[in-house]
């Protein structure tokens, strides 16, 4: 039987390294102390499951290693061990090695054995009972080539005159009686007498004997109880073996006896003394074996199984050192083997690769190859993307109206006539909206939420936080928010950049916050949204913030600024992102802070986003970056103004109220303000500002939203609220041009077209609106900053 | 051609039982873990059941001893599928209920034999 490994294999990488995530994050979160069992229990089976697969593709490495790794998580498991620092962290590195062997059995690349062999080691030295010997003092690779050179030279030899030695016993058939009585409660295990028969008669010569000597009166048969037994003669060329293997899951289910006819013979005599023979060498052949085995595989139950046997079985031996040997030669012609299972591979990522052409960036598949370094991201692995199922459900959909479309324009065009010219409009119209839906369907399958970059970071700030001596706890928001995977790998090195500045430069060593007055603990928060047409990625931490006495001395002397000029903080973080600001010289708390920020942002800007900085020495540093989304999905919320429906992205909104006018007051004339609570909160009139006909214009008669952008609040009076849904933001730049306040345009359900309010971009236009100046300074310098920048 | 419920939470092991299972002409369903392949077995009746010992939700031990409290499956052939040689385990399995184990890593034979030894 030939299956297509190709295939499997593929599967089996793709998913151990999924799961390999998923063991990372249960590592991080197996607190010190008494094991949590779902967490060590989900741990134990990532690796069990990989040893169970490495299995199949004889990937011995990985097997011997998963195995150690397994034994040590099944004895924290049985409450051997109390879980320590020490032994996470290891398991830790247990996870990369397994990453690394798979990457390099994918690419077929070397493996680096030290690390290999230096986390084997540490895992080793956790188990409370040793594995085998000869595991420990794991020759070198070389050597134990060396030896298996020596086994298969004493291989064909011994399994030439093994063969010989079986076909001494081939010669012989041999008669076994079988006395097999099942208890009554046989059946209950699902096993059935008559396909152990069966089975048996593939054997050889087959006799059959029931004894019905149990069997009750028909009144007090129990039909699920087994009264019979058995007395069965076998004839051929069978070993006791093979014969207790066919009984070897009805074992402690019956009383079985089995028995050698025809022992007494000539035959069998001749046999002992090829046996003799043969027994000495098999013992050569599984002891060699054996020490290669554990040299190279580490697994020893294959080696009990050639435990030289009394000689009484040992005509049983020959088969099985024979199939031994086999293997031995199979595992030889291994290397041949995966060099075509990965010719095939490359044709398979080829393949692939192909189909994903049209879409993929021409700039990722350039950029890839140099990636090589730590991520698993390769050809194959490149060229895959793991898509939800409710996205190819609706895919499906869609397909689904589009042969529905398909078979109503055909009906149409049967017997055309002008009178039919209405229904073949309405059938294009349909399959129009049907294509655009279907094209942006395929659109997102591309976006993946941001938790796929943003997974990585418990484990890099977990082993940054220990090699710096820092305490640090990560909070992550927002990970579903999704992005366009060429964005999302785009942004992957900025952001890791960011996180470990923060660690290294921004948060302080707990001595030093205990002495500022903070928690030991700092605190990183990565915080995903949706902000008008943006994506935006915030990085913040409670540390020390940046010291802009400092920043402004350093401008000085790199005569990037003159002594007596007065500039703005914005302004200030201008040099942090000039390149090599901070390399030239270390300004203690701040060295390292502008390495590679220049980078940072141009990668930003290079997808079109920016990035802002927000520090307060002594408070903390937060990184603003804005991403735009062209091929992002909104939670929208649809908002009614006179006939003209509108979009508000659901994360903007704040709260929803009917007017109470004693609350509404007049400023400056124009400008009103609502008194919400505590807070002025001034108010746009939205049909007034889009000169909307036949909208409501008396504040009570329609809504106020409240919404809040770039931390601002304002009001926006609409006529009400329709409904919630998500929708798929198409780019008004691109088709139109850009305009004040809108962000973008979506397609509603019925072909309609709806803006999508830019809530930041609303509240510098009600500025502009009122000029009585609600919340001028800080936006303005915010301006200049900005013209500054080009 | 029987139907056999596989289950295993491990996909590259279900492909691979899966494919191996239909080959031979077997109707095949998958579950990817224990609580999954009992709903499914509640409502198919399954002439075989194939599963992992290790899985989330409900392991192994568990689907055999769940089954076999269900009428349709008292007597029905489950087999499980193991890494370990340890005869405790196996014991286990036994008293579990299970009518036999597959050795993990298996050749397609040799799972096509087990199968054929409980089918017939």
């Amino acid at each position: 039987m030939s299956i297509d490994m190709t295939e499997v294999r593929q599967l089996f990488f793709e998913e151990s390294f999924e799961s390999l995530d998923t063991m990372e994050s249960n590592l991080l979160d197996l607190q010190v102390g008494e094991a949590d069992k779902d967490l060590i229990n989900s741990i134990f089976r990532v690796v069990h499951s990989i040893k169970g697969g490495a299995g199949i593709f004889k990937f011995e490495r990985v097997i011997n290693f998963a195995h150690t790794a397994e034994t040590l998580l099944d004895e924290i498991r049985s409450g051997q061990h109390i879980v320590t620092q020490n032994m996470i962290d290891t398991l830790l590195q247990a996870v990369d090695v397994l990453r690394m062997m798979l990457t390099n059995l994918q690419n077929d690349a070397e493996d680096d054995a030290e690390s290999i062999q230096i986390c084997l080691n540490s895992l080793q030295s956790f188990l409370a009972e040793p594995l085998a010997a000869p595991f420990l003092e794991d020759a070198p690779a070389k050597e134990s080539q060396a030896e298996s050179v020596d086994t298969t030279n004493t291989a064909p030899a011994a399994s030439g005159s093994q063969a010989s030695a079986e076909k001494a016993a081939e010669a012989v058939e041999q008669e076994w009686l079988i006395e097999f009585k099942p208890y009554e409660d046989l059946l209950k295990t699902g096993n059935d007498p008559i396909n152990l028969f069966n089975e048996l008669a593939l054997l050889g010569t087959l006799t059959v004997q029931p004894h019905l000597a149990n069997l009750p009166s028909f009144t007090e048969l129990n039909p699920q109880n087994c009264y019979l037994a058995w007395t069965l003669t076998l004839t051929g060329v069978v070993s006791k073996a093979q014969i207790e293997e066919i009984f070897e899951w009805v074992e402690g289910d019956c009383e079985l006896t089995i028995t050698c006819l025809s022992d007494s013979d000539e035959a069998s005599a001749e046999i002992v003394s090829t046996e003799t023979e043969s027994t000495t060498l098999a013992e050569e052949v599984s002891d060699t074996t054996s020490l290669e085995t554990e040299a190279s595989t580490g697994t020893p139950p294959t080696v009990t199984e050639i435990e030289p046997t009394p000689v009484a079985n040992v005509d049983s031996e020959a088969p099985v050192v024979e199939t031994e040997v086999s293997t031995e030669s199979s595992s030889e012609a291994e290397p041949e083997s995966t060099s075509t299972r990965t010719a095939a591979d490359v044709v398979y990522a080829a393949h692939e690769a192909a189909l994903h052409a049209p879409i993929v960036d021409a700039d990722t598949t350039e950029h890839k190859p140099h990636a090589s370094g730590g991520s698993h991201a390769q050809s194959a692995e490149a060229s895959s993307i793991r898509v939800s199922i409710d996205k190819i459900d609706d895919l499906i959909n869609i397909v689904g109206e589009l042969v529905i479309t398909q078979s109503m324009l055909d009906q149409v065009s049967e017997n055309f006539d002008l009178s039919k010219l209405m229904q073949l409009r309405d059938g294009l119209a349909q399959l129009e909206r049907n294509t655009r839906e279907l094209q942006e369907s395929v659109m997102r399958i591309r976006m993946l939420p941001i938790s796929y970059s943003f997974n990585r970071f418990p484990r890099l700030v977990h082993d940054l936080s220990v090699s710096l001596g820092k305490k640090v706890e990560l909070r992550m928001s927002g990970e579903h928010t999704e992005l366009d995977k060429t964005v999302l790998e785009k942004m992957s090195d900025p952001l890791v950049h960011l996180v470990r500045n923060a660690l290294d430069h921004g948060i302080e060593k707990p001595a030093e916050r205990r002495a500022a007055g903070k928690a030991e603990k700092g605190l990183l928060h990565l915080h995903a949204f949706h902000q008008g047409g943006n994506i935006m990625i915030q990085i913040s931490d409670d540390g020390a913030g940046f010291n802009m006495e400092r920043i402004r001395q350093k401008a000085i002397t790199l005569g990037l600024l003159s002594p007596d000029e007065v500039i703005s903080d914005e302004q200030l973080y201008e040099f942090i992102f000039h390149p090599g600001f901070s390399t030239a010289s270390q300004i203690s708390d701040l060295s390292g802070r502008g390495v590679g920020m220049d980078v940072v942002r141009r990668n930003i800007r290079a997808l079109g986003g920016s990035i802002e900085i927000n520090s307060h020495e002594g408070v903390g540093t937060t990184f603003n970056i804005r991403l735009p989304l062209t091929l992002a999905i909104l939670d929208g919320q649809l908002v009614r103004v006179g006939q003209e429906i509108y979009i508000l992205s659901l994360l903007s909104i704040v709260e929803s109220l009917r007017v109470s006018l004693k609350q509404v007051n007049s400023l400056a004339g124009k400008a009103e303000v609502y008194k919400l609570r505590d807070e002025y909160i001034p108010v746009l009139r939205l049909y007034d500002l889009f000169g909307i006909q036949n909208a409501a214009t008396r504040l009570e008669e329609g809504l106020l939203v409240i919404v809040e952008g770039d931390g601002q609040k304002i009001g926006l009076f609409v006529d009400e609220l329709l409904s919630q849904q998500q929708i798929v933001i198409k780019s008004l730049e691109s088709n139109y041009k850009s305009v004040a306040g809108i962000s973008g345009a979506t397609i509603l359900g019925d072909g309609s077209v709806a803006l999508i309010l830019d809530v930041a971009g609303l509240i510098k236009l009600s500025h502009t609106q009122h000029k009585a100046a609600l919340f001028p300074p800080r936006h303005f310098v915010q301006e200049s900053g900005y013209e500054y920048q080009h | 051609m029987a139907s056999i419920l596989i289950s295993d939470d491990s996909s590259s092991m279900r492909q691979m039982l899966c494919y191996t299972l239909t080959e031979a002409r077997h109707e095949v369903q998958e579950a990817s873990n224990g609580s999954k392949a009992l709903e499914l077995a509640k409502q198919h009746r399954f002439d075989l059941v194939i599963t992992d010992i290790n899985m989330p939700a409900l392991d192994g031990l568990g689907l055999v001893r769940a089954l076999r409290n269900l009428p349709d499956y008292q007597f029905k052939p489950i087999l499980l599928l193991t890494t370990e040689t340890d005869p405790e385990v196996k014991k286990e399995a036994k008293t579990a209920g299970a009518t036999g184990w597959i050795s993990k890593p298996f050749d397609p034979d040799k799972l096509l034999a087990a199968v054929r030894k409980v089918l017939g």
